[in-house]
């Protein structure tokens, strides 16, 4: 097993042991693959995920049998929703003992089904080369995914003799590269009769790279870009023809062009809901061109004009020398119009704020840094202020939307991208849920960097609470949160934190700057801010909330 | 007992699939999630050993289940995955019915028989089991004819379908 890894070209595995495991662990001794021991399984699959987000490379992670497996299930979740290669290799009571409730057995496989690409229970030792092969091929290719390999310990521990294999036997599965060209021709079609386009980026394009294609689409069309929050670093938001991110949160600028364009190319993204907002009213006279390499992503939300199958990147550069400049002059200016109308503010008076601790986090690290969210009102910010400038510099849980994600993702990235900075952005929350990680952190000296958003409270649902339910507030009040600097300290880190405005840049430079090791920057934000622009769950786009409403708002019809 | 409801119009979903454990669980999930309903589902080896054909019959609207369809497709183990609702192909089923019938009943019960041919592959002295098969329009009307003197038992085969000529199922 341990070779099969070794060929695959696995550097790390992320993982925790135990019994049914044991003998993959005692493997690892004598192999080059480092083992990075974790305090949690799910923050485990979060550093392999973010280990694969940051490099493109499958992320690879080993626990033991029952609830070592089981506790890997959000990440698969995590890693499903987004598309992330992710491998989950799990012990397994001996073969003869499966379904007889035997110490720490679990059903592994039926547990996982609805959360992994794909997933083996291995029955003979001889299929390990097979199917590793397989699990890894599976995992990067196509729509990339989380694969599960479950495997008894019996068969872990016996001899298997079987040739290593470069072949795969997987006739179901078919990888569309490029897309049909008489999909691509009418949709150039549509493209050279437009006067407001948008081209709308997803994760698609972040995972194919075809960030620089897009630019060239964009930069021939005369095109303004939004991306949604997992497209965040396929193109360069700080370019001209850059509108930042659209959706729930997104940018108004970015919401009024998706509201009044006139087409809408949409590449390697899945028009969800948090984009879309009121389906029915969602660019309901614009064009809809949808590029994806899932079909099943086609007519699920949206019925597009034309749909093409293929990599995001394959797909636009052949569609590039079918179009040509587009006279979008007036249209360009609207939406510039629109930026200078409603620019991402906040004041930088009453206290500190969260918005303000990222704004400068973006201008110290000089938009350089791979920035990790966790989910919530802190990732929401950290996508607004935080400008992603190049490919695999965001990685955030976008689809499941995970508590605790974004500092094992973090610690993953560092792992994988050992000479950029890493900063994870969290809230007090998420953190809370796998701050054990941060033992991880410091004995391997990773000079992973965690901003703790600390407002004392589940804020995004605070929020909702205060806009929607009369701010009756139930549940998200987080009182009897632990001195985060004291608690780092704990663990050996250099913590350092930011009360007051004036400390924000002396602070961040301070942690941006140290390399020996993690450190841990907490900032004490206001408690009660609210992230805007806001469209209220299952709204129309045109519904936005620029600023904070003065009256009393319905209950959103969407969900939360 | 009541008969199953082929009362919606119903989908034919044929699938060529890896002949392998947990194949099933995964297309019935695929089902599950979307609170789809599956009225009949025939498991059966394929030519090759290495792949099984899945029949399914399930109803729901046609947006619904295009999305089914595909997401069955995506499955790693599902070759390929084809609704055949509206085409020409070839539909039947086998019906077990189990009747109680009284010596008076008989006559009736085995005209009926007769007229659907229906073969009796057990005869008691106080029931009968007919053993019927064509379409599952013709089924359900058989069935019906012969509910008055009091099916005690139903089995039914579910829907088998396979596409004609050079089209594949």
């Amino acid at each position: 097993m341990v070779q099969c890894l070794e060929r695959e070209g696995v550097e790390y595995i992320f993982g925790l042991s135990g019994g049914a495991a044991m003998p993959i662990f005692d493997a690892l001794v004598d192999s080059k693959i480092r083992l990075i021991l974790t305090r949690h399984e799910q923050g485990a699959t979060h550093m392999a995920d973010g280990y694969a987000r940051a490099t493109g490379r499958p992320g690879v992670v080993l626990v033991t049998s029952g609830p070592g497996a089981t506790n890997t299930v959000t990440g698969l979740l995590t890693a499903l929703m987004d598309s992330v290669p992710v491998i989950v290799i799990c012990g397994q009571v001996i073969a003869p003992n499966l379904g007889t409730d035997a110490f720490q057995e679990a059903d592994v496989t039926g547990i996982t089904y609805p959360v992994v690409k794909h997933s083996y229970l291995v029955k003979n030792a001889p299929d390990i080369p097979q199917i590793v092969r397989e699990a890894f091929y599976l995992a990067t290719t196509g729509r990339p995914g989380p694969v599960v390999i479950d495997v008894p310990k019996d068969l872990s521990q016996g001899p298997c003799e079987a040739p290593f294999t470069d072949e795969v036997d997987l006739p179901g599965y078919k990888i569309p590269l490029r897309g049909d060209p008489a999909a691509i021709e009418e949709a150039a079609g549509y493209l050279m009769k437009s006067r407001r386009p948008v081209l709308y980026v997803g994760h698609g394009a972040v995972i194919s790279g075809a960030g620089k294609a897009i630019m060239s689409l964009a930069e021939k069309l005369r095109a303004p870009i939004v991306n949604t929050l997992l497209g965040k670093g396929a193109t360069d938001e700080t370019h001209p023809l850059h509108l930042g991110m659209l959706g729930m949160h997104g940018t108004a600028y970015a919401n009024k062009a998706v509201t009044d364009c006139d087409l809408i190319l949409a590449i390697g993204a899945r028009w969800d809901d948090r984009v879309t907002g009121k389906v029915e009213t969602f660019c309901s006279d614009a064009v809809k061109i949808h590029v994806d390499i899932d079909p099943a992503e086609f007519n699920k939300v949206i019925h597009p004009d034309v749909c093409i199958e293929g990599d995001a990147r394959l797909v636009v550069e052949d569609l590039i020398p079918q179009v040509d400049v587009l006279d979008t002059a007036e249209w360009l200016e609207r939406c510039n119009k629109w930026r200078k109308q409603y620019p991402l503010k906040y004041p930088k008076q009453g206290g500190l704020r969260a918005q303000h601790v990222l704004d400068r986090l973006n201008a110290i690290t000089r938009g350089e840094a791979i920035v990790v969210a966790d989910v919530g009102q802190h990732q929401m910010w950290a996508a607004q202020f935080c400008k992603t400038r190049a490919n695999r510099h965001w990685l955030t849980t976008g689809g499941a939307g995970t508590m605790g994600y974004g500092f094992p993702a973090a610690i993953g990235a560092k792992f994988g991208q050992p000479d950029k900075k890493v900063w994870a952005v969290v809230g007090d929350g998420g953190f809370q849920m796998t701050q054990a990680e941060l033992a991880t952190a410091q004995v391997h000296d990773l000079a992973v960097k965690c901003l703790v958003v600390n407002n004392n409270y589940l804020g995004m649902v605070r929020q909702w609470q205060e806009l929607f339910f009369n701010n009756r507030l139930s549940g998200v009040d987080l009182e009897g949160n632990p001195d985060f600097v004291k608690l780092a300290r704990a663990y050996g880190l250099k913590a350092l934190r930011i009360r007051r405005p004036a400390d924000i840049d002396r602070i961040l430079t301070e942690a941006h700057e140290y390399d020996e090791g993690p450190v841990l920057v907490v900032a004490e934000v206001v408690k009660g801010d609210n992230v805007f622009p806001m469209i209220p769950g299952g709204a129309s786009i045109a519904d936005m909330l620029i600023e904070p409403p003065k009256g009393k708002l319905e209950k959103p019809v969407g969900s939360a | 007992m009541e008969a199953l409801p082929i009362t919606q119009p119903a989908h034919t979903i044929s699938l060529f699939v890896n002949n392998k454990p947990g194949v099933l669980s995964r297309v019935a999930m695929t089902f599950a999630r979307r609170a789809f309903n599956i009225e009949s589902l025939v498991v059966s080896p394929a030519v090759e050993g290495r792949y099984s054909r899945m029949t399914i019959a399930a109803s729901g609207s046609v947006e619904t289940l295009e999305q089914v369809v595909k997401q069955l497709a995506k499955l790693v183990d599902v070759v390929h995955a084809i609704d055949h609702t509206g085409e020409d192909a070839h539909e039947t089923e086998i019906a077990l019915v189990k009747l109680e019938c009284a010596l008076d009943q008989r006559t009736q019960i085995l005209q009926i028989a007769e007229h659907y041919k229906a073969k009796v592959v057990d005869y008691g002295t106080d029931s009968l089991i007919l053993q019927v098969y064509g379409g599952s329009e013709k089924i359900d009307a058989f069935i019906g004819l012969l509910r008055p003197f009091g099916i005690t038992e139903l089995v039914r085969s579910g829907k088998l379908l396979m596409a004609r000529g050079r089209q594949i199922t």
